[in-house]
């Protein structure tokens, strides 16, 4: 089946199955997100947003199901995992910056050891990627000299610098303390205002409201309920996304 | 195979020389278990006297813990054997092997053990004083159950290490299960002697060595 | 204590012992060169083994370890010096040494090279390889650099370890510097070449010793 780079998703979830030894995890999760789109993952703790996401790069390996990345099939026998990772870029909640490498290197630690380009050009990119996030003075910094809000930064620099097709980030505030929430999701936002293809697991309802296309509720490892931010987080249609809100809004 | 089997495992010698090897084994089971209490408790002695910071005993502490650690115990095994008797000390083999390495023991616990009481946090000093504790009573009854139970591990395979040590007895004529192994060696121009030492070794060794690998697991365990 | 001195300081056979003692020193270098890399290398694969996925691979590994944490380094070397000729296999000093350090060493090393990769946080692996590096290249540039760092006072006082346990090999006749002081000490009954191979292993090994300990405190600290 050919299609048009136009209608093919950039992300593309199917029957997604996920079960650590007979615990049940993901119970067929199927979702596509179109190039340039936002998506919000809200639940509860435990509904499986954190592994759906993590095996869109095959940090966890799925049980069964499929996941294409611009048609590109992830999961299977015969890919090629690395260069695959390369167009999915991954931004984690405890930031996991290579303590023993300065900002710089964390971000170009991949561009000449996959990538193989020279250390110029890597620190070009890099520093164009640290640029983007505002942090062109940290560059010879190593993490422990960072505050937490510019450690996450750097990460979405070190993801940012491959050039990833679709980039996942998971609660990538909610290690932070308040009031260096805001830094990174400005520096989301301009990702966002970039084309970034972009799925994101968060509880940052303001930011969803103000910035997602789709909102998407998972529980019990389903898609419970999904749409615009207004309608799912304004009117939800569905008990559990009420009560969850609820829980929020108190 | 047949060969193999003659040269290390040959029937006729092992049951000449096991006996002797047995007895060597109780030569090494006894020195080993005096060297750990006496290594210790001199170690942890030493350790809380360092606690009190009188600086000409620290000091002098800190130069012997640092001296024994970076000697070889073979050398100063040599230097007691061989040069205490032309200064009238004459002692046996056995007791230099003893006290050489119960006083190298002591040299690594020390330094073990005061890095446990170091690093027991401030306040358990101060809670303890602040209920009329006198530092010794502060020092012995609070900090020093948390130094040493923080510093099980490393203590252990430290014992371990230097317990293995009883084997250089060999060189000064110690009747432990190696020196007896490289008598019996000699004697019967067979290596089963030798495999039978190994053997004797792994038995008494491998359980305290495993039981260390269980200890590490434990205690690194978070909140344990 | 004129006698002590005699017996125990004597400058006249110290100086005679000098030149003998110092080619001694030469091939204790030359054994730790050889045994102290030999030793990292084994035991880091030991480590990478024991920490594996595979089960049988890890047993094997951990086997390994214990054996040879087990067995006196001494009861090995004679096993290897004296027992393998019984068997057709003649060794020089030199090669048993070098066979029965790198055992003794690789077991001690992979414990503490495991106890670094352990130390490593698994996130770290994780965002190595979600920026597509190969599993080799997280290990290589993410996981070693920082385990090595983690148990650095570890890896130095496991190099200090087997600085001193080089003295062993003057038992199978090597002639590195404890054999050469205490050949001297037969000749002249006197103790002293003793005391002064003492002297330089302390003044190698000491500030080692030193180095370590104020590493341990960084890092406590």
């Amino acid at each position: 089946m050919a299609r048009s780079p136009e209608t093919t998703p950039t992300l593309e979830v199917r029957a997604l199955h996920k079960a650590f030894g007979s615990e049940p995890v993901l119970r067929g999760i199927d979702l596509s997100v179109a190039r340039s789109e936002m998506v919000f993952v809200l639940g509860p703790s435990g509904s499986g947003k954190s592994t759906m996401l993590r095996c869109c790069n095959r940090l966890e390996e799925p049980t069964s199901g499929e996941i294409f990345i611009e048609g590109d099939r992830l999961t299977g026998p015969g890919v090629n995992l690395n260069a695959m990772r390369q167009r999915v870029g991954m931004v984690f909640q405890s930031f996991n910056l290579y303590p023993h490498l300065t900002a710089m290197g964390n971000v170009t630690l991949a561009l000449r050891r996959v990538q193989k380009k020279s250390r110029a050009e890597a620190e070009a990119i890099a520093a164009e990627a640290l640029d983007k996030v505002g942090l062109s003075d940290r560059a010879r910094h190593h993490p422990g000299q960072l505050s937490g809000g510019q450690q996450q930064r750097v990460a979405i620099a070190r993801a940012l610098a491959l050039k990833p097709t679709v980039m996942l980030f998971d609660e990538p505030t909610s290690a932070l303390d308040p009031e260096l929430v805001g830094d990174v999701l400005a520096v989301m936002r301009d990702v966002k205002a970039a084309g970034m293809t972009m799925l994101v697991v968060s509880h940052e309802m303001g930011f969803a409201r103000e910035a997602a296309d789709r909102v998407i509720f998972m529980d019990g490892g389903r898609i419970v309920e999904q749409g615009p931010p207004d309608q799912v987080l304004g009117a939800p249609t569905h008990d559990r996304t009420r009560a969850f809100l609820r829980r929020f809004h108190a | 195979m047949d060969r193999f089997l003659d040269t290390f495992f040959n029937a006729e010698v092992l049951a000449r020389y096991a006996p002797s090897i047995l007895d060597g084994a109780l030569v090494t089971v006894v020195l080993s278990v005096l060297i750990v209490l006496s290594g210790i408790g001199l170690g942890t002695l030493l350790a809380c006297l360092r606690a009190y910071r009188i600086r000409p005993i620290s000091f002098l502490i800190v130069i012997y813990a640092d001296i024994l650690r970076a000697l070889p115990p073979l050398v100063v095994i040599l230097v007691a054997y061989f040069g205490l008797p032309n200064v009238g000390v004459v002692l046996s083999a056995s007791v230099v092997l003893y006290l050489v390495l119960t006083l190298v023991l002591a040299a690594f616990a020390e330094e073990i053990v005061w890095a446990g009481i170091t690093s027991t946090p401030q306040g358990q000093w101060e809670a303890a004083r602040s209920t009329g504790l006198g530092f010794t009573q502060a020092l012995v009854w609070v900090v020093l159950p948390q130094a040493v139970r923080m510093v099980i591990p490393p203590l252990t395979n430290r014992a371990i290490a230097i317990t293995k040590m009883t084997a250089l007895g060999l060189v000064i004529g110690v009747p432990d299960i190696l020196g007896n192994a490289s008598t019996a060696q000699s004697f019967s121009a067979n290596a089963s002697p030798l495999t039978l030492a190994a053997i004797a070794y792994v038995i008494l060794f491998l359980p305290f060595v495993i039981g260390s690998r269980w200890l590490e697991a434990r205690f690194a365990r978070p909140g344990a | 204590m004129d006698a002590i001195l005699q017996q125990f300081f004597n400058w006249g056979v110290m100086a005679q012992a000098l030149p003998l003692l110092l080619k001694g020193l030469g091939m204790t270098l030359l054994i730790c060169a050889v045994v102290i890399p030999l030793g990292a290398l084994g035991g880091l694969l030991a480590a990478l083994a024991s920490t594996a996925q595979a089960r049988a691979l890890r047993w094997s590994a951990i086997a390994f370890v214990d054996l040879f944490r087990a067995l006196p380094p001494l009861v090995l070397l004679i096993f290897i010096y004296a027992g393998l000729p019984f068997a057709g296999l003649r060794l020089s000093p030199f090669a048993a040494v070098t066979i029965a350090f790198f055992l003794n060493n690789s077991a001690y090393f992979a414990e503490i090279f495991r106890a670094g990769l352990l130390s490593v946080p698994k996130g770290q692996a994780e965002a190595a390889l979600s920026t597509g590096l190969t599993p080799a290249q997280t290990l290589i540039w993410v996981r070693l650099p920082q385990a090595t760092r983690n148990v650095l006072p570890d890896l130095l006082s496991n190099v200090v370890e087997i600085v001193k346990l080089t003295s062993l090999a003057s038992v199978v006749s090597l002639g590195e510097m404890l054999h050469a002081a205490d050949l001297v000490r037969s000749v002249t009954y006197n103790a002293s070449p003793l005391i002064l191979a003492a002297g330089l292993y302390l003044l190698l090994l000491w500030p080692l010793v030193r180095l370590i300990g104020r590493f341990e405190r960084r890092i406590a600290g």
